[in-house]
């Protein structure tokens, strides 16, 4: 691990940051009371567990946009895969504790008249079948969507729409009521996880423990990728895609291997997102959330992994005490933010540096 | 005022040209004695329901001309009597306006001071046999069609009998093919035998009627008759598809209208100076608005203010387009993917300003008569104006474009700009203003866009949001930098849409046309109509 991190202090930082929280948080939550001054409630934990998932997610972006260069519009598709396979785990384990109280078949399936569950929520009973799934959809999806593009060469605005385009057309199916996937309303109302009450306080620190995990292992995970040879062959491509193939590299295969990673990352972040905010609808597709997920990566820099996470906690915190303070500015603030960032900070709130620094 | 104009038209058409044009005003102003149609008329307010069928024979007889229009209101429980003075109202049944029957002016009159004149079927029966009767022997063509098709497939021994007298007379070729479709079916209810002549003329029909009436034979008659109704059913089927296939087409082409007028401002900015815009819904939002707006300054002139939103749209949007140049993408030439980001920045303040202005409601925008009714082309075919008015004018819009590129200065120095930009400098052309130039103009065009998509949904400040991917899809699929790829291809998935809609549904064909293009994507990278040449690679 610290030669993976060896000249990365960002990450070092991160670590450090993350870490602590994982020890005061579960401590701050359970073992204080109410009225203690260093008191955690479970909305804090909740909302903080919620922000390592959009880390996460942010961290899968930037491996194919900082180091890559291919600015996906539709990570957003693989987050809410990988959500909605978790969310079908928590909807059969709801059981017969059901509005209709029917122990096969989810509520909405029931409302629908439908008499037999479809053949692909099979096995979604089994807690392992469903991670299998979160990693594999998303997986999947990644891998023949960038078989195709990478390999008739569709790049940079072109990818960008098509990305678009898939978590569009994704959206438009989700949101059909004979897709088998609650439609409109998304999959909600979980009982619980693992035999262990979604409500309770413990849960919530455990998915929390877990989002930190989580968090961490992808970015290890990322940096061993980042300074690896296929890293370097990866910059590479995104620097001068034409030279690495005629170098004899297969542009196709690097490209194919990191978007697919990324691919399963944002589906693991959608994974452990799900339990914690307690429903997943489609409209986690919409074309919108992708591109907010580009300016978190945007404003926290580029290239640089720690950014990535720095620019999802900023403006998501940003988010959550402008909607809570006055809602109507936030879509203001937002729009200022990319135009900004791109104007103006290029590199990201990573790339800041003290004037007097900088000069050297 | 249109809404007015619209009711006087469809409901006292008649009524409003024949009272006013033909009956002397000195005779509508004392009216007594000296009008025995109206005093024969009054006396149905007193008459039992047996007694007023009497009445209205007797009032058939008259040739007054305001006669039909009387049995009309009847017919439809329009026709009200004052209790005070027993004078004869007419009540508008949407609008519950109450006019005087006999001088065609507005009457304040409370609900409980006035009476219907009722009707029972019998009376109601006689109305229209005796309404299409004097119909059928008006001097004017169309009233005559209309009236024969009126009693299509509802047709009895008199009225068909007053057809075999009149079809003989008829000159009107249309009118006289319809009487003897009326004729046609008398045959086929009461004669075993029928030649084969009659099948030909009856396959040639699209009336519903005449579906039903074989589809009845069919079941009744000996089997030789019936293979031969069989046969004429099978050729009306077939027609009937052919059309049904016609009007898919319309349907496509109004959508691919609709498409081609929001994507090929984007065929501009995006095609033309590879600027991704991703505020370019918001400035079709913008042009929409801006439609809103003057509606609400002259609403009493729906159809100028229409007209004139057009121009103003454009340099609405326009303007917005020179602002966002000036201020953000001329930063960022050179570096597609930031100025993806900066304008959806744009496009999310744009947003947020306009449900700030406007509220987040959404507003609708009244469209002109000229725009509603349809044109029948024949009984199964009918054509909205609307979509017609659409159609015409995304062709009369990319025609004026095409004209703007292909033969004035601006044109001639995008395209050079575009396809050389070191090398226009060098000749002398102003680069930077033929950027701002052509980013207001491919604004403009959304804006325009606008006021067409005003007419056809609600404004909304997600109006533009909705189209945003679509347009983009379109331009890709057409080939960046081409305007009659754009219109190409929005012709062809509008069109490819509307076929795959009737048994995928509306939704699934959406996304089925967004795998498509995914996938062709793949094959042809740039496009249906690829640029060719150097600038390729520039």
């Amino acid at each position: 691990m610290t030669s993976l991190l060896r000249g990365d202090r960002g990450g070092w930082i991160l670590f450090a940051l993350v870490i602590l929280l994982m020890v005061y948080i579960p401590i701050g939550n359970l073992a204080l009371s109410a009225d203690h001054p260093l008191y955690v409630s479970t909305y804090t934990v909740t909302l903080l567990g919620k922000y390592l998932c959009f880390a996460l997610l942010a961290l899968s972006l930037d491996l194919v946009w900082g180091y890559l260069g291919i600015l996906s519009l539709g990570h957003g598709a693989f987050f809410a895969l990988g959500g909605y396979a978790m969310g079908m785990y928590l909807m059969r384990q709801i059981g017969d504790r059901g509005v209709y109280g029917n122990p096969e078949l989810p509520d909405f399936m029931v409302f629908l008249n439908w008499d037999a569950l479809p053949w692909y929520w099979y096995g979604f009973d089994q807690f392992w079948f469903a991670m299998l799934m979160v990693v594999l959809v998303p997986g999947v999806l990644a891998f023949v969507f960038g078989a195709l593009a990478f390999r008739s060469r569709v790049t940079g605005v072109y990818l960008s729409i098509m990305t678009q385009a898939l978590t569009y057309a994704l959206m438009l199916a989700f949101f059909r009521n004979e897709m088998g996937f609650g439609g409109n309303n998304g999959l909600t109302d979980f009982k619980d996880i693992l035999g262990f009450d979604i409500q309770a306080d413990s849960t919530r620190i455990g998915l929390f423990l877990a989002s930190g995990f989580a968090l961490l292992a992808g970015y290890l995970a990322c940096r061993s990728i980042v300074t690896s040879r296929l890293g370097r062959v990866a910059v590479a491509v995104r620097d001068g895609e034409d030279r690495v193939r005629f170098l004899g590299y297969s542009v196709t295969k690097v490209k194919l291997a990191i978007f697919t990673f990324s691919a399963v990352l944002a589906g693991i972040a959608g994974a452990l997102y799900v339990p914690q905010v307690g429903i997943i609808n489609p409209g986690e597709f919409t074309p919108v959330k992708s591109i907010e997920l580009v300016v978190w990566v945007a404003l926290g820099g580029r290239a640089t992994l720690y950014g990535a996470v720095l620019g999802a906690v900023t403006v998501n915190y940003l988010k959550t005490e402008f909607t809570g303070l006055m809602p109507e500015a936030w879509l203001f603030a937002l729009g200022a933010l990319f135009v900004l960032v791109t104007l103006f900070f290029p590199r990201g709130l990573a790339g800041f540096r003290l004037p007097w620094k900088s000069a050297k | 005022m249109p809404a007015f104009f619209f009711h006087a038209v469809a409901a006292f058409l008649l009524l409003a040209i024949i009272t006013i044009a033909a009956t002397p005003l000195a005779a509508a102003q004392d009216a007594g004695a000296s009008d025995p149609f109206y005093e024969q008329a009054k006396t149905l307010v007193d008459a039992s329901l047996k007694d007023r069928r009497g009445i209205v024979e007797q009032l058939a007889a008259s040739d007054d001309p305001r006669l039909i229009p009387l049995l009309r209101h009847l017919l439809e429980g329009d026709l009200y009597y004052s209790k005070e003075d027993g004078e004869l109202l007419v009540v508008d049944g949407d609008t519950d306006a109450v006019t005087s029957w006999l001088t065609d002016e507005a009457v304040e009159i409370g609900k409980s001071d006035r009476k219907k004149i009722t009707t029972n079927n019998q009376l109601r029966g006689l109305l229209r046999d005796l309404i299409a009767r004097l119909q059928l022997t008006n001097d004017d063509a169309t009233v005559r069609y209309n009236a024969v098709r009126q009693l299509l497939g509802e047709e009895d021994d008199d009225t068909t009998e007053t057809i075999r007298e009149l079809i003989a007379s008829e000159d009107d070729r249309e009118t006289r093919e319809l009487m003897q479709v009326v004729l046609d079916f008398e045959r086929l209810s009461k004669e075993e035998q029928v030649e084969d002549d009659l099948f030909q003329r009856l396959s040639r029909r699209l009336e519903p009627e005449v579906k039903n009436k074989l589809t009845a034979y069919a079941e009744s008659a000996s089997p030789a008759m019936a293979s031969n109704a069989a046969d004429a059913l099978e050729k009306i089927d077939a027609r009937v598809r052919f059309y049904g296939h016609i009007e898919t087409i319309f349907f496509g082409l109004s959508l691919g209208s609709v498409l081609v007028l929001a994507a090929i401002g984007l065929a501009i900015t995006f095609g033309v100076m590879g600027v991704i815009n991703m505020a370019h819904g918001e400035l079709i939002m913008l042009g929409a608005y801006t439609t809103w707006v003057i509606q609400q300054w002259m609403p009493s002139n729906v159809g100028a203010a229409l007209l004139l939103s057009i121009p103003a749209a454009f340099l609405v949007a326009g303007f917005v387009g020179v602002l966002i140049e000036r201020l953000v993408i001329r930063y960022l030439y050179g570096r597609p993917l930031e100025t993806l980001l900066a304008t959806f920045g744009i496009s999310l303040i744009l947003q947020q300003a306009v449900r700030t202005i406007f509220s987040p409601l959404n507003r609708s925008v009244v469209s002109p008569s000229w725009m509603s009714g349809t044109l029948e082309i024949n009984s199964v075919l009918a054509l909205t104006n609307n979509r017609l008015v659409i159609i015409g004018f995304c062709l009369a819009v990319f025609a004026l474009l095409s004209l703007v590129m292909q033969r004035t200065r601006l044109g001639l120095e995008v395209r050079a700009v575009s396809q050389n930009r070191p090398m226009a400098r060098a000749m002398g052309i102003r680069s930077e203003r033929v950027d701002m130039l052509t980013f207001g103009l491919g604004s403009g065009v959304a804006g325009i866009a606008g006021v067409a998509l005003s007419q056809l949904t609600n404004v909304g400040p997600n109006l533009g949001q909705g189209y945003i991917i679509d347009s983009f899809m379109v331009v890709v699929f057409g080939g960046v930098g081409n305007l009659w790829g754009t219109l190409v291809s929005g012709f062809t998935l509008g069109i490819a849409n509307k076929f795959l809609e009737p048994w995928s549904g509306s939704v699934l064909a959406k996304i089925l046309i967004l795998v498509f293009i995914i996938l062709f994507i793949q094959k042809r990278p740039r496009g249906l109509f690829p640029q060719k040449g150097r600038a390729v690679e520039a």
